[in-house]
């Protein structure tokens, strides 16, 4: 996405002011303490509620009658957000099928996608026979099956244990190389945002705003490696400590 | 053992999580057979229990009949009794069947806005609590017929409860779910179709079974009010005349008549509900444990 800036500002200032120009395959964290407006603003970018004041630029070649860039958007929830009366298949099948494209047409790109993610043998299954992390990745699968080029996260691996939450971090990040796409992911990790990112955007509370802009360009793999390299500790300083910074501004401003 | 495979094989792709799957936990052969036999074996024993009462108290058969006498009734009194059941019976579904399509239907159109809902949902209060059996009388007047004043009696019972458990259901939608269906675009029908019809099911059934109940229950009360007469009468008619008649033993095979008519519909209104929920929700799944 190329030129992408967003500007609004909200009655209750959850936002004030927030400029953000999002790169075309770009891997960008908002992190933030809670509170800060960092899932306010996800939504805002989904379209779900529009700014008090604002806009949000997309390339204009995307842009539907709606204002959004209708199917070039996957959004995953703090909850796995499945339908209980519907299997796993069901499930992915949703936004494709809100389009009207019909099962048979569907399947090949859902079972692709639910192979992506590890859950080729689960179509059938309900989503209360799943452990949260699956749950999870059938909410990843559902996001993507459309193809979108912005994948928007709210922080979606808040609820699982560590070792799950490593596991699909690697998952995300494979995704993300693979299909080259856009993702915006929202956490208040420190240690999970300079993992994924290339690039973290620490936000500050009271109101909503950017502090700090933080490129991450490392050539090294991320992988279980990375996770005690030096490169990474480095990292995981800076941006917890510009994390500190922006807490403490917040506070103040109380 | 095939599923034990799927599992193994997935977990070498998708991580340890996919491991824990969650069991179903299933009743074994004995226990099921057991939860079978208990309650017909104590319905028996009752039975037994009333017929040695009668048979060793020497009641007289116009005060209580024995087991025996009211199942002679059923079969001696049969070509008076069914026709009865089947006007009660189809008074019964149609009521049910009407409150049904009209409940879903104007939960439907009364969940759309809060005006709409404020506007009319006074009139299904006023209906709910004013007692049936003190309306019945009237309805016969203004009905062109018996059948149809009754048939209005056993919808109105029925009515309420499918209503405000549809109301109730289509308004508790998971929040995130309806966010998912406006972020893909969903029009108001797909979201009505796909999303808040399907997660209000548990509810209809709740509604389901209690109007079923209900419906039979309010088709009789109402013809006891009514005191519908001759040809096309129901159960309660042949109750009271029964009654009237002193003929105990065809009023207890009456009385047995709807009673497994209840039980019928409490049964068919269950399997309904267990049909539609089985696979996805809670409730269905604790009543096989």
């Amino acid at each position: 996405m190329r030129h992408v800036s967003k500007l609004f500002s909200n009655g209750t200032l959850a936002l004030k002011d927030m400029s953000l120009d999002v790169q075309r395959g770009e891997f960008l964290s908002l992190l933030g303490p809670s509170g800060c407006g960092k899932s306010t603003a996800l939504r805002i970018i989904a379209g779900l509620g529009a700014p008090s004041s604002g806009t949000i630029d997309w390339p204009s070649s995307q842009i539907s009658k709606k204002g959004l860039p209708e199917g070039d958007v996957g959004f995953v929830f703090q909850e796995p957000t499945l339908m209980p009366w519907q299997t796993v298949w069901g499930n992915v099948y949703l936004p494709l099928r809100l389009r009207g494209v019909s099962k048979a047409d569907a399947n090949p790109a859902i079972m692709e996608v639910l192979a992506s993610v590890g859950l080729a043998d689960f179509t059938k299954s309900y989503p209360r026979e799943l452990s949260g992390g699956m749950k999870m990745r059938v909410s990843i699968a559902r996001a993507l099956v459309t193809k979108p080029k912005l994948l928007l996260m709210d922080e979606p691996f808040a609820a699982l244990d560590e070792i799950t939450r490593q596991k699909l971090n690697d998952d995300v990040l494979r995704l993300w190389r693979e299909t080259g796409i856009t993702v915006i992911f929202v956490t208040h990790s420190v240690f999970e945002s300079a993992f994924l990112s290339n690039r973290i955007v620490v936000m500050r509370a009271r109101p909503g705003q950017v502090y700090a802009d933080l490129p991450l360009e490392t050539s090294a793999v991320r992988d279980e490696n990375y996770r005690t390299s030096e490169e990474y500790r480095a990292t995981t300083d800076t941006v917890s400590r510009a994390l500190q910074e922006a807490i403490m501004r917040g506070a103040q401003a109380k | 053992m095939s599923d034990a495979v799927a599992f193994d094989k997935a977990s070498t792709e998708a991580g340890t999580d996919s491991q824990v799957v969650i069991p179903i936990s299933r009743s074994s052969v004995s226990e099921r057979v057991l939860s079978i036999v208990v309650p017909v074996f104590m319905v028996l024993l009752a039975i037994a229990a009333w017929q040695a009462h009668i048979v060793i108290n020497q009641v007289p058969r116009y005060i209580m009949p024995a087991p025996l006498d009211v199942v002679t009734a059923l079969f001696t009194d049969w070509g008076t009794l069914a026709p009865s059941l089947l006007v009660t019976l189809r008074i019964t579904v149609m009521a049910l069947a009407i409150a049904l399509v009209g409940g879903v239907g104007l939960a439907i159109i009364l969940v759309q806005s809060r005006w709409i809902e404020l506007a009319l949902f006074p009139f299904a209060v006023i209906l709910q609590v004013t007692p049936m059996i003190a309306i019945a009388p009237l309805l016969i007047i203004y009905m062109p017929d018996t059948q149809s004043a009754l048939l209005t009696c056993a919808f109105v019972v029925a009515f309420f409860p499918i209503l405000s458990n549809m109301v109730a259901g289509l308004k508790s939608v998971d929040h995130n779910l309806l966010n998912l269906f406006e972020l893909y675009g969903a029009s108001r029908w797909q979201t009505l179709i796909h999303l808040k019809l399907p997660s209000s099911l548990p509810y209809f059934a709740a509604g389901l079974r209690i109007g079923g109940g209900l419906s039979l229950i309010a088709a009789v009360v109402a013809e006891f009010a009514a005191g519908s007469a001759g040809k096309g009468s129901g159960l309660a008619f042949r109750l009271l005349e029964s009654g009237y008649r002193l003929n105990y033993p065809r009023l207890y095979a009456a009385l047995v008549l709807l009673m497994m008519t209840g039980v019928a519909i409490f049964a068919l209104t269950s399997l309904i509900s267990w049909a539609m929920l089985h696979r996805w929700h809670e409730s269905a799944l604790k009543r096989e444990n």
